[in-house]
């Protein structure tokens, strides 16, 4: 029980920004540094993995595309829940943590697209596919994009914040039915044409390195989502201080 | 019906873009009405809530009830804005369909398609004209949020228009999800805006 009692304390203590500025200071060093020694590891591994007997040295793509796409569909879930925070709980750091988190999803989700069309290319023999899961991604893109303008359409940053968590919310609810949507369209149009990876049935030897791999770009995620909310943190800081600073002069 | 014009000027622009085969148009031609009709249906959009904000009537629309009561009266709106400036589109696709050389089997699904699925796009950029209200030039900008959620719509729609016309392709299996889409989001997009509306203006 009073372990319990303790986890919410330090929850409740973490919508204190300060405290969460030193929680954060302590806590990126150690991730980073992690997720550095994993992501070396996970090369090494990658590199050391046999060759696909008919995709030969390109599989090895597949360490980085994968886990790019499983990050960007991740950012995308703690970016929904921030926008929860923000809307029902009216967490202090929920939409600091969803304006900081939308960019770092957009590279991602651009960085698994671009090295899918990368790997398109010698295997497919094209750069881009209007297949079911590329488009769905793209349009998750898309929405990155959308909930990015909008977090920055506005000076005061916590109305921005709330319109940013209704479109989040929204995208969230709407996303299963475009992959749905996507997934129907694609099979009624070129049933030919529907690529897929390797899926549960991928051999130990090239599971492993992704497995890997996988934890150092989370951790990664993780450790660069919280310099960003630190960085939003002291940025509205120093706003503030100016506001302040700005109202002293006018009254002296 | 300036947004009619806006669809007659995109479906008149199509044949000078891929060329005047009238085989080619024919097979486009659905797909044609449902994006020209989408896209003049975002035209009127932002102003939904525009002109309430201006003449303060949207704080007492906010201020005067329940949740629920907001929900409905954004309900209500989408519907109007759909009679006042979608339904023509719907009424003009026939015509623009003819020259378009779509055949009568596919003219008629495609309004069909267009009468049940584009009450969904007003109910989805409900959502985005109430973020807009508290934007400052926030026009194009509802556009581009909004065109991504309506993809379903669209998929759905173009392809319940062509199961009409291709012969293996099923017309209602397509047809259902679209009516089932544009009850989903007659229910969560006045919601939504409901929510978006009331945290603008605190």
């Amino acid at each position: 029980m009073s372990e319990t009692t303790a986890t919410s304390l330090k929850i409740g203590d973490l919508a204190n920004p300060t405290r969460f500025l030193a929680f954060a200071g302590r806590l990126v060093p150690w991730l980073g540094g992690i997720a550095a020694v994993l992501l070396v590891a996970g090369l090494a591994m990658g590199f050391m993995a046999p060759e696909d007997y008919q995709q030969g040295s390109t599989v090895r793509i597949m360490y980085i595309h994968v886990p790019f796409a499983w990050i960007a569909m991740m950012c995308y879930s703690v970016m929904a829940i921030s926008a929860l925070g923000t809307l029902v709980w009216r967490h202090p750091l929920a939409d600091v943590a969803l304006k900081a988190a939308a960019p770092i999803g957009a590279v991602f989700t651009f960085l698994s697209l671009a090295t899918g069309s990368i790997w398109g290319k010698p295997m497919w023999g094209t750069w881009w596919v209007w297949d079911a899961r590329l488009t769905s991604v793209f349009v998750m893109f898309l929405m990155y994009l959308g909930i990015i303008a909008l977090t920055r359409a506005l000076d005061d940053p916590s109305r921005s914040a709330r319109a940013a968590a209704v479109l989040t919310l929204v995208g969230a609810i709407n996303l299963p039915i475009i992959k749905f949507s996507v997934d129907w369209w694609n099979t009624l149009h070129q049933p030919a044409s529907v690529f897929r990876l390797d899926g549960p049935t991928i051999h130990p030897s090239l599971l492993w390195p992704l497995l890997v791999m996988a934890l150092g770009f989370t951790l990664l995620f993780f450790a660069f989502h919280l310099m960003a909310m630190r960085n939003e943190i002291w940025r509205r800081r120093v706003i503030a201080m100016r506001r302040i600073s700005a109202r002293a002069a006018e009254t002296a | 019906m300036v947004g009619v014009l806006f669809f007659l000027a995109v479906v008149a622009v199509i044949p000078f873009g891929v060329g005047p085969d009238l085989n080619l148009l024919a097979r486009i031609g659905p797909a044609i009405l449902w994006i020209g009709a989408l896209l003049a249906s975002l035209l009127g959009l932002d102003r939904l809530f525009q002109a309430d904000r201006e003449d303060g009537s949207l704080d007492l629309l906010v201020l005067s009830g329940h949740r629920h009561i907001l929900a409905f009266t954004i309900f209500v709106k989408c519907v109007a804005h759909w009679v006042a400036s979608v339904l023509p589109l719907v009424v003009a696709a026939p015509v623009l369909g003819l020259l378009m050389n779509v055949g009568p089997v596919g003219i008629g699904a495609a309004t069909l398609t267009l009468l049940v699925g584009t009450p969904a796009i007003a109910f989805i950029g409900a959502v985005g004209a109430a973020l807009a209200v508290v934007l400052p030039r926030g026009g194009l900008l509802v556009s581009v949020l909004i065109l991504p959620l309506t993809i379903p719509v669209l998929i759905f729609g173009v392809s319940a228009s062509y199961g009409a016309v291709a012969d293996p392709d099923p017309f209602l299996p397509p047809f259902l999800i679209l009516s089932a889409l544009t009850l989903f989001f007659a229910v969560i997009g006045p919601f939504a805006a409901a929510v978006a509306l009331r945290q603008s203006l605190d």
